[in-house]
């Protein structure tokens, strides 16, 4: 096992390397400039301060350098925000992320798994259709939606939580549960489908032919195979869920990560795109490590090679 | 339904959720206690007064640091006092002294004319890079420093003649000096704080830090959570600190038009920066006394590239320019009570009433266009509107374009692209079209009309006029006010004969406020100077520390 987890992190120091090139060149292919506003600055000023950024240097002798100070733990300076670097901005924002993304992830695992796992028993009786049909619309009502309707039913119309805002305890109910309902509908699916599998299996036919209790057949039995799809869909679903989502972080007001993706885009801010790529493929590189061994462990076919 | 509202009371109880209901909303506690909770648009790019350029930006710095000059409370042509008690000029209006009166920074320093020295040293040194530099080019000597034709900042005109006294040489008369001065690229840092983080000329300077900040405004920084909020509270150092009424600001970095309107709802806002277009209808019907709808110094425009095909003819670009129905435009589409523009400076500077060259006229300019060699729009080349990717934009162009084809029976297209890639096109020129603002820095014709001479790197369009320069550049040595506005509009005239650009509508400001906060007034520049805002509920004033 410790072969297989030194052998898939040297794989993700190359995947990072390789993304990390690819989006300095084409960041730096991208029109338009991280100084550029509607009001023109003159040539000499452009001048100096792209020089102060190290944009009056060739893109490749760029990249060894910022490849060199990221190696060193430096993501530099943001190009836009005057005087913070691409570390405080993340060390500031990630916690936030972090926060709302594992109450939203236990939000979506809490209500997801058991749902699909009732539906999948449950087959065709108005225990399957009810949550399904309610997991259906989850997928389907995109967090935009969501979010605008939760703050307009819980914090405009009865008005017992804030609208908007990152200040306190009761701030986190309402993005989580945005972003919890939304994956957790994707979660119950995902359970039914692989608990239904598993049920339909001929040693569980044989199981229940001997008399084995229904209770252990789906707890002790089904439950870790069923599971694996769902666990498959945990990988990208945590590095996004912590990473932050821009749409609940802007519908709610919530200083995490998401919108720095958003605004270092639009601004062109180099260093920022560069630090949250990083930090975001690092993360999926990371989770999807971790669900090949909760894999391997839940399924008795697979083996670390 | 109310079955529902009772099922999902009880739900609420149930999560133990209910004692937050009861609470008092954010904006009465705000009320109170004095404290102005404010939609501030966007997080700030820095509180450094040389290395910002926003509106969002201006707010915040305005509470915390006062220039020599400050903004009046209710009228935008009166020089408010600010770290300069009085001032003079000489007959000229060339040569300027300003008195300083006794005040104090935050970390104690007394506020010295040696500061505004360092200062616009700083502002103008070319290795910081201050994008507002441009400003300060009135001055004598500031163009040739700040383009590094010369490293001796004594040949810019500024002088401390002792620590008390300020003075200000400009390359010509400037009657409107001291309303330029308002702007907070004019403002002073303290020298100390600067020094010791970094120095003069480092753009990464750690001074304009929440530990580090130091200013001489009436408020101070108390609270920077980046994309949250940034909170500043009265400052017991601030020499006029007895008429600051409120105790502290919370300025909210919200973007999403959508979220302040429920945060202002919901009790979470006094103010907003901004309402979207589709509701001011509903806002105006259901919270009159909250929509505020204010003129704003500022114009929407588009820009042409008159080298270009069949732009290059003055006569096609005025036949598009008569042939916008503004009236109609403002009333049905921006909807936010803006005013028709039919000049290049808009409504508002007093006695410089708005050009009205750009009128609507479809009869006169279809006889330009045939005149031009497209009579009823026969054989008018394919040309298309640039817009930054905006709703608005859009649909603004979309009716543009409708009016065209009605009118002129052209057919134009529009296309949009992302912010900066846009910005790209526009300053190499390759647009036909483009769709372009300018808010003015302080209040006079010379902040629009000096953006279109030849080769200013606003202009864009690649139309000059040496008569038009000249009337430029000699207005500012005009005897009096009265020619030298005779002198501008001569210039807008000439300009809106050959119509570089074409003015659409003068902006307005839009947005919500509570009416329980007094002291803000409507503003065309929207500079409401914070010392004068407060509640009428709030308790006494904290004393002064």
């Amino acid at each position: 096992m410790l072969k297989f987890i030194g052998k898939r992190f040297l794989q993700g120091i190359l995947v990072l390397l390789g993304i990390y090139a690819v989006t300095f060149f084409l960041v730096a292919a991208t029109p338009g400039s991280p100084f550029s506003s509607e009001r023109a600055i003159s040539p000499e000023i452009l001048a100096q301060i792209e020089a102060f950024y190290g944009y009056d240097k060739p893109a490749s002798e760029r990249f060894i350098t910022s490849l060199g100070n990221i190696l060193h733990g430096d993501f530099g300076p943001s190009a836009v925000y005057a005087n913070r670097t691409v570390t405080e901005i993340i060390a500031e924002s990630f916690p936030v992320s972090l926060k709302l993304g594992s109450i939203s992830l236990g939000v979506a695992l809490l209500l997801g798994i058991p749902a699909g796992v009732l539906a999948a028993v449950k087959k065709n009786t108005w225990l399957d259709y009810v949550p399904m049909s309610a997991a259906m619309a989850g997928i389907c009502l995109p967090t935009f939606v969501m979010g605008p309707l939760l703050a307009l039913v819980f914090g405009l119309i009865f008005a017992v939580l804030p609208v908007a805002g990152w200040f306190g305890p009761e701030f986190v109910i309402l993005p989580a549960a945005t972003l919890g309902l939304y994956y957790a509908a994707y979660f119950a699916r995902l359970t039914r489908g692989g608990m239904l599998e598993m049920l339909n299996q001929d040693w569980v036919r044989t199981a229940r032919a001997k008399g084995v209790p229904e209770r252990t057949i789906v707890w002790k039995h089904c439950l870790k195979g069923g599971l694996i799809p769902a666990i498959t869909f945990l990988g990208p679903a945590l590095a996004g869920i912590i990473s932050g989502s821009f749409v609940v972080e802007t519908i709610f007001q919530v200083p995490g990560l998401g919108q720095w993706f958003v605004k270092g885009a639009l601004n062109r801010d180099d260093f920022l795109i560069l630090g949250l790529t990083v930090l975001f493929a690092a993360l999926i590189v990371l989770m999807n490590l971790l669900v090949d061994i909760a894999q391997v462990a839940l399924n008795p076919r697979l083996k670390y090679d | 339904m109310k079955l529902v509202r009772h099922a999902l009371l009880v739900l609420m109880l149930g999560l133990g959720l209910s004692a937050c209901g009861d609470r008092e909303r954010a904006t009465d506690t705000a009320a109170r206690e004095g404290v102005l909770l404010w939609g501030n648009g966007t997080e700030p790019k820095g509180l450094d007064p040389h290395l910002v350029t926003g509106v969002p930006e201006n707010h915040i710095i305005s509470s915390l640091i006062e220039g020599l000059i400050a903004y009046h409370p209710d009228n935008d042509m009166i020089p408010a006092p600010g770290m300069a008690e009085s001032w003079e000029h000489d007959g000229q209006y060339t040569v300027w002294t300003f008195h300083l009166r006794d005040a104090k920074w935050t970390n104690g320093d007394p506020v010295v004319a040696g500061d505004f020295v360092y200062s616009w040293h700083r502002a103008l040194i070319p290795e910081l890079g201050n994008q507002y530099a441009e400003i300060f080019y009135v001055m004598k000597g500031a163009q040739a420093f700040n383009e590094g034709k010369t490293k001796d900042f004594s040949t810019v005109g500024v002088k401390a003649l002792d620590d008390k006294t300020l003075q200000v040489t400009l390359n010509g008369p400037a009657p409107y000096f001291p309303n330029m001065l308002k702007h907070y690229s004019w403002f002073p840092v303290n020298p100390r704080a600067v020094e010791e983080h970094g120095g003069m000329a480092d753009r990464q300077s750690g001074w304009s830090t929440l530990e580090n900040y130091v200013g001489n405004g009436p408020f101070r920084l108390k609270k920077w959570v980046t994309n949250q909020e940034i909170e500043v509270e009265r400052s017991p150092t601030y020499w006029d600190a007895k008429t600051v009424k409120l105790n502290g600001i919370r300025f909210f970095p919200i973007e999403n038009a959508g979220t302040e309107e429920v945060m202002f709802r919901g009790g979470r806002l006094h103010l907003t920066n901004n309402v979207l277009n589709d509701k001011v209808p509903v806002f105006k019907k259901k919270m009159p006394d909250e929509l505020k709808i204010e003129p704003y110094l500022g114009n929407y425009y588009y820009k042409i590239n008159v080298e270009r095909k069949p732009f290059n003819d003055p006569r096609v670009r005025k036949a598009l320019a008569l042939a916008i129905d503004r009236k109609l435009l403002v009333e049905k589409v921006t909807k936010g009570g803006q005013l028709p523009g039919t000049g290049f400076v808009p409504a508002g500077v007093p006695g410089y009433p708005p050009s009205d060259r750009a009128d609507f006229h479809p009869e006169e300019a279809r006889k330009l266009l045939a005149e031009a060699g497209y009579p009823n729009g026969k054989g008018f080349p394919k040309t298309e509107i640039l817009v930054n990717t905006l709703e608005t934009h859009r649909q603004i162009a979309e009716a543009l374009q409708a009016m065209w084809k009605e009118h002129l029976n052209v057919d134009i297209g529009i296309y949009n692209q992302e912010w900066k890639v846009y910005l790209n096109n526009v300053t190499n020129g390759d647009y036909d079209m483009a769709r372009a603002g300018w808010i003015g820095d302080y209040v006079d014709p010379s902040a629009f009309l000096n953006i279109m001479t030849t080769g200013n790197g606003n202009n864009d369009t690649n139309w000059g006029d040496p008569r038009y320069d000249a009337l430029i550049r000699d207005a500012q040595r005009a005897p009096d006010e009265k020619t030298r506005f005779a002198m501008l509009r001569e210039a807008e005239q000439i300009m809106m004969d050959a119509m570089p650009v074409i003015p659409i509508y003068f902006y307005t400001r839009v947005y919500l406020k509570d009416p329980r906060l007094k002291g803000w007034h409507p503003k065309l520049l929207d500079n409401h100077p914070q010392k004068y805002l407060y509640f009428e509920e709030q308790g006494q004033p904290a004393p002064a520390e």
